[in-house]
């Protein structure tokens, strides 16, 4: 494998590092959105969510990928590779957020919300000053490893034609015969990607315990 | 629409074999991996603190490995070392490697918490080495391990579909085949999400089956 491999590989990388954050920028507000509808028992809108949520878990990557990008185009809404993937990340890993969240806020002391309705806050005021506060640093362990896996799912989009690390590193193996030194590569791109994100967290989590006393 | 459905469940047999496919390969793949596994989990907890460190870098090494990379490494990568597999037997090694260290980690993870009242008994009634660990350790911690085993499990029919890029004929690549064929995108991928959700929701009717049975059988 030489240099010009070695810049493919990175620009798969970017390509990678790119999608998943949009995937996780999406997807960890759409997961607490989801969360919240259940968590008020919205009727009707309560039963669709979780109805998604158990669906959107047990479907593979590679399968929400393909019926995304072709069944789209077929209803009349035309929708390129990069966009196919976005979406694809995005409404997979909300599912799983949306668990996430979830499991923090039914676990969140009740006693807390009755006493800022007591104080006069309305929900909402109370959600944002209250809950949300102590919830997302509850969450956060969490949320990191569904990120993670995030990344791992990932190469899924290569169904779409999209060059992330895993296809750029299949194709340098058949140009130049030897597929094991850029396999090997993208192995490490991906183990540094990932040690990134649990880097981050343990960062984020120290910084909260000095700063409030408490992860 | 709805004709793009009646030609899906015209060629429902394709989509069947792709279903017994991927219930074939998962089966066979959480099988050898839980054996492997509970070898990993032994190896993890051993005293041997040269061995358990190797096994703890092999093992969080392929947790960070996406499965589709491991999947070409199998494929595509041992054929340089004379190993060449075709791609039912490499997406089922690549299964069964892949979650073996998973498995043996969540073994680990049970064994940990096991008392040691347990194999302090059993020693007293000379069980030692591999009949301790099969008759004594592995029952209760499989048996406390089942809710995760059962999600390791739905992550293996999950990854199982990724196999579709190899050419292994698992469900994703018979809706494929219909869906490129007879071009009914939609009904034909949503057939085959609807067999996965029924799949999922088999493990996890199993697991909560299992759990009542030991709850009775304690």
């Amino acid at each position: 494998m030489n240099a010009a491999g070695f810049a493919s590989l990175l620009q798969g990388a970017a390509l990678t590092v790119m999608l998943s954050l949009i995937g996780i920028v999406a997807g960890v507000p759409l997961g607490l959105a989801l969360a919240l509808v259940r968590w008020a028992r919205i009727p009707l809108l309560s039963q669709v969510v979780a109805v998604y949520v158990s669906v959107l878990r047990a479907t593979p990557l590679v399968t929400l990928a393909l019926l995304i990008f072709f069944a789209l185009p077929n209803i009349g809404i035309p929708v390129d590779p990069i966009p196919a993937a976005i979406l694809t990340l995005s409404l997979n890993t909300a599912a799983f957020n949306c668990e996430i969240w979830r499991a923090a806020l039914t676990d969140f002391a009740k006693p807390q919300i009755e006493a800022a309705k007591a104080a006069g806050m309305t929900p909402g005021l109370a959600f944002r000053r209250i809950v949300f506060p102590q919830i997302w640093r509850t969450s956060l362990p969490a949320l990191v490893n569904e990120m993670t896996l995030l990344i791992k799912g990932s190469p899924a989009i290569a169904v779409l034609g999209a060059v992330d690390i895993t296809r750029a590193a299949v194709r340098i193996g058949s140009e130049t015969y030897e597929p094991l030194p850029p396999f090997i590569a993208a192995t490490i791109i991906y183990f540094a990607i990932i040690l990134v994100f649990v880097r981050a967290q343990r960062t984020i989590e120290s910084y909260m315990t000095r700063r409030f006393g408490f992860a | 629409m709805s004709h793009e459905f009646a030609v899906v469940w015209a060629h429902k047999d394709r989509l069947l074999e792709g279903l017994a496919n991927t219930i074939w390969l998962s089966l066979l793949a959480t099988a050898i991996a839980l054996v492997l596994g509970a070898l990993i989990a032994a190896v993890l907890m051993s005293r041997l603190s040269v061995a358990r460190r190797a096994m703890q870098w092999l093992v969080d090494g392929m947790r960070c490995v996406p499965f589709l990379l491991l999947a070409y490494i199998v494929y595509y990568g041992l054929p340089t070392f004379g190993i060449r597999l075709n791609n039912w037997t490499a997406g089922l090694c690549a299964l069964v490697l892949y979650n073996a260290a998973y498995l043996g980690e969540i073994l680990r993870g049970a064994w940990a918490g096991l008392p040691s009242e347990y194999t302090d008994a059993a020693h007293a009634f000379g069980f030692q080495g591999l009949l301790l660990y099969r008759r004594i350790i592995l029952p209760p911690v499989i048996l406390a391990s089942v809710p995760i085993i059962g999600n390791q499990v739905i992550q293996i029919i999950k990854d199982s579909a990724f196999l579709t890029i190899l050419a292994v004929p698992e469900l994703t690549h018979a809706a494929s085949a219909i869906q490129s064929t007879y071009f009914v995108p939609f009904a034909a991928f949503v057939a085959a999400v609807a067999l996965y959700w029924v799949l999922c929701r088999a493990v996890e009717l199993t697991v909560g089956w299992t759990e009542r049975r030991a709850e009775e059988r304690r």
